[in-house]
């Protein structure tokens, strides 16, 4: 039993979006693997909820003229990984969500829910940094977009205003085009867990595949947000394939991240891991994209 | 040849359970039960000073809130040991229902008794309770300081529940002997849980006049003892029903919520209550695992032999005695008798602290005694330079080795037997030739443990069984026990037993499978490794006394002399030519239905046993460490049980699984963490304790020696407990030939490794 005071579905986005503008005090529910987690521990106990789980509208993977992949925001993590979209050209992604949890909640549990959830160690979070991903929301004023590093505040909180939803996740072309990329998420067992830390690596080499054009690295868990590093990436651009760069590459990431003590991890242990899972997820990403290494 | 025992039949309940229709206690509680939730004490150790009730009485829905001032002053024990009518030998009496002195985050302060599940959590979450803080101590050995905070002042000026020692020769001479080498090591094993799939829960109700309580148990007749030890009435006054129960593993051998869930319904009249643990309550607030730290010194001669030993043992009981000392004084038992030394001292502390009571867990204390003794033995191996198959194959226990205590004896050469197939299974000798003297990142290695065990309690504590056989009319029968199914698979093998003693076809035994404190015959339930083991000789008995009225009665239909006659897969056979001369349902419908001569054909027994059974084995394990990454990977494991003839090869295999399972998480995963600053449990949940799943196992392999137990009428002794008991240490061993580096503590996380991989120069930063 969950201690609920309503449930609204919402028929339709504008529908949904009036109902947020009625009800400014409610949570948005997709999936549920979060919210009917949260209120079973009481933390949104007696809470108003807003369903947009019948927005169908809101569901699937697709091409747009540009070139740009929108990702429905409420595309289930096993649809995703599915997609014969995501699978031509954005694997890293695939691969991402396919380590949330385990089957069943790879199921319920959507992209929008697992960005809107505002954590750290989301595992598609530190991927869509990686890919600088473009979140889309439709409010009463129709829709606004703005780049996943914004999206972001702080610990928990992120960028929806009043009235809005979640309605998409964009990847520019940009950042998928002849780019490869990997995803190492470090967690103490291997299904069923929450990254300890996430690194998600891609790069784009040259045509000759000796050289680094562009490598992007983010990480998970290693701040109160996913975040880029971008020493790593400044290192890596321009300079010619070698397990020594990968080192490099590496090690750099530790001017950037800033991980911290707690409990789950010690913040020596999350650097050491850091650095040890960018170099490998750099190697596998430049293997991928077809480098001799 | 028996026709049933020793053949892989499928389970009796399998297709109950596989179809969802096997009922558990939440199943059969009646939707109009009142719903019981406690509130939990939210300092680690102190005084309840007051609580407000007032507006958790409020709420709509909510029908009664007791609280620690409400209850009887009435003291009462919870382990699940058969009573001990001499008063030095009983448990110890250290809780009440609820509790004004708190002694651990998440103790029973108070409950609301509401009409639904949240007008009772919202009752709970408006209590108002005002504590007095006390300072709390977390840790063994902090706490036997004596300016520690004293936890039970009632039971004088220490926090030491018990201390026994084992004194056998002169240590302290002994180590004088020139060129021994000296091992010395610490070695910890964490706070885990059982993590069981059904929390536990009970309902209760009262009926003319007396209370009856239905739990998910393991040892329904010694709750109805604890239940009414706990309320101050006749035992008689209680009655227990354990139906289907979805896994203990030992949680469910205490006395857990059972008292205070009755004692609950007394106070609304009678009417229905339901109480039942969250996943989060039953890490904190029913029993764990006991965290043993051991300290082990060695001294040996250059081959490695034994000259002079120490064993201490600290045992972490938490905040009530529960089980108390008997985990601990069982591994220190053990110490002794696996590697047999002249001179040997043994000291075992079990000491209160401010954390989760520990009761019985699978393997009561072994796992612990294990995990530093097995990895000691390899530390000897390093220090001497010795293969470790080799030492523990010319040390360990040798044939006809004899416990004075127990008199337990060691028949065959079990040891090596299950050493020989488990090197064969894993290809040890080649791996360990192939991973010596390995560089770079990503290392492997092999490992063994073995482990010693029993099968019972005795002769530390009654062993009984009763068995209770009725005849149907047409030739099958039921039985009863109070040998309890838990999901192991008891009632199968139980049944197997019975099929083979009366002489029926294994289909015709219908088991009953609930036990009814009121209906059943008495027995002290799932513990122990016991229950094949026990109940094989109440059912021989029963078996043969149901057989013997049968065959009389046979005698008076066919006139053929008792000593021609046979039942022989249900039919009575003449033995002089083998001829069929009836059905035992042609047989049995004559008698219940005779004009003449009508009788209802039964048999009881109860044996008690006063002998006991080693059980022994091992554990080869192979890991892959990368070293970088801080983790191990699993690639293999072996498990090998001399557990004496196999009943039911399958469902002991799947026992083995089960075990090992277990062995991986405490190895490298499971453990239960407290914050320092205030006592409170970190990970009493399903995400952040680290139970290992599928994808963290290996493919599990299970071999068996079956050399038959003389003392049992089926050959059989102790399978339940074992196959969790020497997995951890294998993979310490296994880590260790990898990467040179010993880990004297488990689980053996990527934290761990981390910082020991540092220590050792293996990773930098």
């Amino acid at each position: 039993m969950y201690d609920m005071k309503a449930l609204y579905e919402a028929t339709s986005v504008d529908d949904a979006v009036a109902l947020r503008i009625a009800h400014p005090e409610a949570q948005i529910i997709a999936g549920g693997s979060d919210v009917l987690v949260q209120m079973r521990e009481g933390r949104r106990a007696g809470a108003e909820l807003i369903s947009i789980q019948k927005l169908d509208e809101l569901r699937g993977v697709k091409m747009e003229e540009d070139g740009t992949i929108r990702i429905g925001s409420l595309t289930s993590f096993s649809h995703i990984t599915k997609d014969p979209i995501i699978q031509k050209h954005l694997l890293v992604l695939g691969e991402a969500v396919d380590q949330v949890g385990g089957p069943q909640i790879r199921n319920i549990g959507t992209i929008g829910g697992n960005t809107c959830n505002g954590v750290t160690s989301a595992d598609s979070a530190s991927t869509l940094f990686a890919l600088d991903a473009i979140i889309e929301l439709t409010g009463p004023n129709g829709v606004r977009r703005l780049p996943i590093q914004e999206f972001y505040i702080k610990a928990g909180k992120v960028d929806i205003r009043e009235g809005e939803i979640q309605t998409g996740i964009l990847i520019p072309k940009e950042s998928y085009e002849n780019c490869c990329g990997h995803y190492v998420k470090y967690a103490m067992r291997n299904a069923m867990d929450i990254a300890t830390l996430g690194t998600s690596v891609n790069v784009r080499l040259s045509v000759d595949k000796k050289t680094v054009e562009r490598a992007r690295v983010a990480f998970g868990v290693a701040g109160p947000i996913p975040m880029r590093a971008a020493t790593a990436e400044n290192l890596a651009a321009g300079k010619p394939i070698s397990m020594e760069l990968a080192e490099a590459f590496g090690k750099a990431v530790r001017e950037d991240i800033n991980p911290r003590d707690s409990w789950r991890a010690a913040k020596d242990f999350r650097l050491h891991i850091a650095v040890e899972s960018a170099k490998r997820a750099f190697i596998e990403s430049v293997k991928l994209a077809g480098g001799d290494l | 040849m028996s026709k049933s025992v020793g053949k892989s039949i499928p389970r009796v309940d399998a297709f109950e359970k596989a179809t969802g229709r096997a009922k558990y206690v939440d199943d059969l509680c009646g939707r109009d039960a009142l719903i019981i939730k406690v509130c939990r004490s939210t300092i680690a150790h102190g005084y309840v000073k007051s609580i407000d009730t007032k507006e958790a009485e409020a709420i709509c829905g909510v029908v009664k809130v007791l609280t620690c001032f409400d209850v009887p002053d009435i003291p009462f024990p919870t382990a699940g040991h058969p009573w001990s009518t001499d008063p030095s030998h009983q448990d110890i009496a250290d809780r009440k229902l609820l509790n004004q002195h708190v002694r651990y985050y998440g103790d029973d302060v108070a409950v609301v008794i509401a009409e639904n599940e949240i007008a009772a959590v919202q009752g709970v979450r408006a209590l108002k309770v005002e504590y007095e803080e006390l300072p709390f101590v977390l840790d063994v050995q902090e706490a036997m300081k004596p300016d520690a905070p004293l936890i039970h002042d009632e039971r004088g000026d220490s926090n030491i529940v018990a201390h026994t020692s084992i004194n056998n020769g002169n240590y302290e001479e002994a180590r004088k002997e020139p060129g021994l080498i000296k091992v010395e090591g610490w070695y910890d094993t964490p706070t885990v849980q059982h993590c069981h799939i059904e929390n536990h829960g009970c309902y209760a109700y009262e009926e003319a006049g007396r209370v009856v309580v239905v739990s998910s148990t393991q040892i329904p007749h010694i709750v109805r003892r604890c239940t009414a030890q706990a309320l101050g009435r006749p035992w008689g006054d209680v009655r227990i029903i354990k139906p289907y129960v979805g896994g203990g593993f030992g949680n469910k051998q205490d006395a857990l919520y059972e008292p205070l869930c009755a004692w609950c319904s007394t106070k609304v009249g009678g009417r229905l209550v339901h109480y039942e643990c969250t996943r989060e309550e039953t890490f904190v607030c029913n029993r764990v695992r006991h965290a043993i730290r051991t300290h082990i010194i060695s001294y040996v001669r250059p081959n490695g032999e034994l000259v002079a030993r120490k064993f201490e043992a600290f045992s972490n009981q938490g905040a009530y005695a529960s089980h108390g000392h008997g985990i601990v004084a069982k591994g220190m038992g053990a110490f002794p008798q696996l590697y047999p030394c002249p001179n040997v001292e043994c000291d075992a502390y079990t000491v209160y602290t401010n954390r989760p009571v520990a009761g019985a867990m699978r393997a009561y204390g072994i796992p612990q005694a294990m995990f530093a003794g097995e990895s000691h033995i390899d530390d000897i191996c390093k220090a001497i330079g010795m293969e470790p198959l080799e030492y523990r194959r010319k040390y360990l226990m040798p044939v006809g080795y004899v416990d004075n205590f127990s008199k337990n004896e060691m028949y065959y050469d079990s040891f090596n037997q299950c050493l020989d197939k488990g090197m064969k299974a894993i290809d040890y000798e080649r791996k360990l030739k192939e991973y010596q003297n390995q560089t770079g990142p990503i290392r492997r290695g092999v490992g063994v443990a073995v482990f010693w065990y029993n099968s019972g309690v005795w002769p530390i504590s009654l062993e009984s069984s009763s068995c209770r056989m009725v005849l149907n009319q047409d030739g099958s029968l039921q039985f009863q026990l109070g040998e309890t199914e838990i999901g192991q698979g008891g009632d199968t093998a139980f049944s197997q037993m019975v099929a083979d003693a009366v002489g029926v076809p294994v289909e015709d035994v219908h088991v009953v499978s609930t036990q009814d404190t009121d209906v059943c015959p008495f027995g002290t339930g799932a513990y122990a490794s016991r229950q094949s083991y026990i109940a094989s000789f109440s059912i021989k008995q029963t078996g043969q006394a149901l057989k013997e009225r049968i065959l009389e009665i046979a005698h008076e239909q066919t006139r053929m002399p008792v000593s021609s006659l046979d039942l022989v897969d249900g039919k009575i056979i003449r033995t002089t030519d083998g001829r069929v001369l009836k059905t035992l349902g042609e047989l049995a419908t004559e008698s219940l239905y005779s004009l003449e001569h009508s009788q209802h054909i039964t048999a009881e027994k109860t044996t008690q046993i006063k002998s006991n059974a080693y059980t022994f084995g091992c554990t080869f394990a192979e890991v892959e460490v990368d070293i970088p990454m801080c983790k191990v990977k699993l690639l293999n494991m072996v498990n090998v049980h001399d557990c004496g003839t196999l009943i039911n090869p399958a469902l002991a295999e799947a026992q083995v699984h089960g075990g090992m399972s277990m062995a991986i998480g405490y190895g490298l995963s499971e453990e239960l963490k407290f914050d320092e600053k205030t006592g409170r449990p970190l990970n009493n949940n399903l995400l952040d304790y680290k139970l290992s799943t599928m994808m963290d196992h290996p493919h599990l392999k299970s071999a068996f020696v079956e050399n038959p137990e003389p003392t049992s009428p089926y050959g059989v002794k102790g399978l339940g407990e074992p196959p969790a008991a020497s997995g951890a240490p294998a993979i310490r061993n296994a880590i260790f030939q990898a990467t040179g580096v010993a880990i004297d503590r488990c689980p053996m996380t990527p934290h761990v490794l981390y910082k020991e991989f540092k220590a050792a120069g293996l990773i930098e930063d």
